[in-house]
């Protein structure tokens, strides 16, 4: 999947690849005007697209500031008209104390499962896509195919197996550790080693074309000066990836963040992450609109936060791996 | 607060006995003789990423592929049966022309839309906030993208539907199409003159795919913009200097070169709307068949228990998963051949 429709990476004088901090709104200094493929029907086209896009979000963002009585009986858009406003829905799904439905709860419910999970995938798929990069043995190219094979497989196929070690501790039927004596869907462990497997593949697939690209004559030259493997990796592999790593994390971040399949197999009530709890509230409190939307708004700040603060380091990695490929 | 710091250590103290056990084995490498200290490194290297992803992945698929040969506990072989169960019952064949659905015109429109908005945005003044809004909905979850657009769908006994005070609003819009404002749009499959047959999908699931598409085509938008900066400047302007137009100069220039990109988005969208599971369980549960294969697959294995066809649903994804790659490869090298050419 290579195109040559991407620069690759700004290289440093001192040969090392960074990724430019440009941000991706921003046009290249010396772009003319005259290369511009805007038109002046296409602007409509785009103001009419934003307004298609942005207008259900309103939707969410004006109810959950509206009153219980106003979200149930008319529309938001009839806020403009009959203008109230009140933190009570934010109130009511933040500090509804131990009845379930504190969210506050589930928001730390998903801290705990994404952070620890992004920690894991990434510190592993980084010392592969060393061993990809700069080690030698045998087999090592069909390997890494076998590995980019695997980013095929969809999640769904490893589901029910994964549930039978993680439950039963069974491996292909054959029970190999004693797991039934406790709920592993009750603690985070289940949902941690799920999602460090299901996205293995793709963080070793972004890591080693990063370490791959990285020059040659600087690992070399520390192989020289008698560096071994351990050192290489610590002193300069890490330290010169820090780019790639921050691109990954922010993506495996916000994927594991919005996730909703595994947790809804792998995690209990009490230690369900933030979307499980949503989606269970539209099940239950269907009727409970006022409390939804200030639910929803509550579960998607943090990946927009993420996601906009970051962006620049993001567009990197996504680039890195969807158009370099 | 305290269980999230907990499971932060925990995660740090385990990274860092993972890495002390690894540098123990690295170091053992060094009694092993010196023609082979090279590969064992490398495995040590290798072996929790390896581990991961053979008990994680690979030992799953095979399992999942073995159990979709067996009835629905698991005891008895079945050959294909579950395959042809898949086909031959109304309710499952449909999820899978549902899926086929939300894989063609899903991505088709996901890829246009984003296409046009890095086209025509490009250079616009206002260009930054019309794309961010745009990307907004790739940060949302799908989930939340669902309850997002259940206040667009809403219908009776609710009058908070934004949709149908669209549509209600529309004078002499039949009722068919929702013009007395209280069509309920997650259940009816017909849509005006439009009414399917009970083997085709309905316009609900079409419906379902619009939240699809608004949650998609940021990403599109997003990778479409990178690759449209990357085409030289110089090629553009010698085209425009020809006298080529806007649009000859997108068709013939920005188009083909970019070409590789489209192609590789193209394939992530149709993977991801094969894999279509949260928006419909977050807006409809698969139910006024608007199911899709990956929300079949969960309602079949966790929620009726059924071992053998869930398994089956589960294969079934990722073959339809292997025509999709072997296109890209295809177009992908056509791509390549036409830049090389």
């Amino acid at each position: 999947m290579t195109t040559t429709a991407v620069p690759e990476p700004a290289v440093t004088e001192a040969g090392a690849p960074v990724l430019a901090p440009t941000k991706i709104y921003k046009q290249p200094v010396g772009r003319s005007v005259s290369t511009s493929l805007s038109s002046g029907w296409g602007k409509f086209l785009v103001w009419g697209l934003v307004a298609l896009w942005i207008i259900p979000i309103m939707g969410l963002l004006v109810s959950s500031v509206r009153p219980e009585t106003d979200v149930k009986t008319t529309g938001w858009w009839e806020w403009f008209t009959n203008f109230h406003v009140t933190t009570a829905n934010y109130k009511a799904v933040l500090n509804s104390g131990s009845n379930g439905d504190n969210l506050w709860h589930f928001f730390l419910n998903s801290l705990e499962i994404t952070i620890p999970s992004v920690m894991l995938s990434i510190g592993i798929a980084t010392l592969a896509a060393y061993a990809f990069s700069w080690m030698q043995f045998p087999g090592r190219d069909w390997l890494f195919v076998a590995t980019v094979a695997m980013l095929m497989v969809p999640l769904q196929m490893a589901l029910i197996p994964m549930l039978q070690l993680l439950v039963n501790g069974e491996i292909f039927g054959v029970h190999v550790l004693p797991l039934e004596r406790f709920d592993i869907t009750t603690t985070i462990y289940g949902v941690w080693f799920a999602h460090v497997c299901f996205g293995m593949p793709f963080c070793i697939f972004i890591m080693k074309s990063f370490i791959s690209a990285l020059p040659k004559d600087i690992v070399e030259a520390a192989r020289v000066d008698g560096a071994g493997h351990m050192t290489i990796f610590w002193r300069l592999i890490v330290p010169l990836s820090v780019p790639a790593i921050a691109a990954l994390a922010i993506f495996q971040f916000v994927w594991i963040w919005n996730d909703y399949l595994v947790a809804l197999i792998f995690t209990a009530r009490e230690n369900a992450p933030i979307t499980k709890q949503l989606k269970d509230m539209t099940g239950t409190r269907g009727q409970s609109w006022h409390i939804l939307t200030a639910a929803g708004i509550v579960a998607m700040i943090l990946p927009i936060i993420v996601f906009f603060s970051l962006q620049r380091y993001f567009v990197r990695g996504l680039l890195a791996g969807a158009v370099k490929g | 607060m305290w269980e999230l710091v907990k499971a932060i250590v925990v995660v740090s103290l385990s990274l860092a006995i993972l890495l002390a056990f690894l540098g123990l084995l690295y170091w053992l490498t060094g009694f092993l003789p010196k023609r082979w200290q090279e590969s064992w490194r490398a495995w040590v290297f290798l072996f929790p990423a390896a581990l991961a992803m053979v008990v994680g992945l690979l030992i799953p698929a095979i399992r999942t592929l073995y159990l979709s040969l067996f009835n629905d506990t698991s005891n008895n072989w079945v050959g294909f049966d579950n395959y042809l169960d898949i086909f031959q019952t109304r309710g499952t064949r449909l999820t899978v022309f549902n899926s086929i659905l939300w894989v063609t015109a899903g991505t088709a429109i996901t890829i246009i839309i984003g296409l046009a908005v890095a086209r025509y945005a490009d250079g616009m003044r206002g260009e930054k906030v019309a794309k961010s809004a745009i990307f907004i909905p790739v940060a949302v979850s799908l989930v939340g993208a669902g309850l997002i657009w259940t206040f667009v769908y809403a219908g009776p006994p609710f009058d908070n539907g934004l949709l149908n005070a669209v549509t209600g609003s529309i004078p002499g819009l039949p009722d068919s199409m929702g013009g007395d404002g209280e069509r309920l749009w997650y259940l009816e499959r017909g849509f005006g003159p439009f009414d399917p047959p009970s083997s085709a999908p309905g316009f609900n699931t079409f419906l379902l795919i619009v939240i699809f598409i608004w949650a998609q085509a940021g990403f599109a938008m997003v990778i479409f913009s990178a690759a449209i900066r990357g085409v030289p400047d110089s090629l553009i302007e010698a085209a425009k200097v020809d006298g080529a137009t806007n649009r000859q100069v997108f068709y013939r220039v920005t188009l083909p070169y970019i070409r590789g990109t489209v192609v590789t988005v193209t394939t992530l969208t149709m993977i991801a709307g094969l894999k279509a599971f949260d928006i419909v369980a977050a807006t409809t549960g698969g139910h006024f068949d608007t199911s899709t294969i990956a929300n079949e697959f969960y309602q079949t294995k966790f929620v009726q228990g059924r071992n053998g066809l869930g398994a089956a649903l589960a294969v079934l994804i990722f073959v339809l998963v292997i025509p999709i790659v072997i296109m890209n490869r295809q177009a992908q090298k056509r791509a390549e051949e036409m830049m090389g050419a």
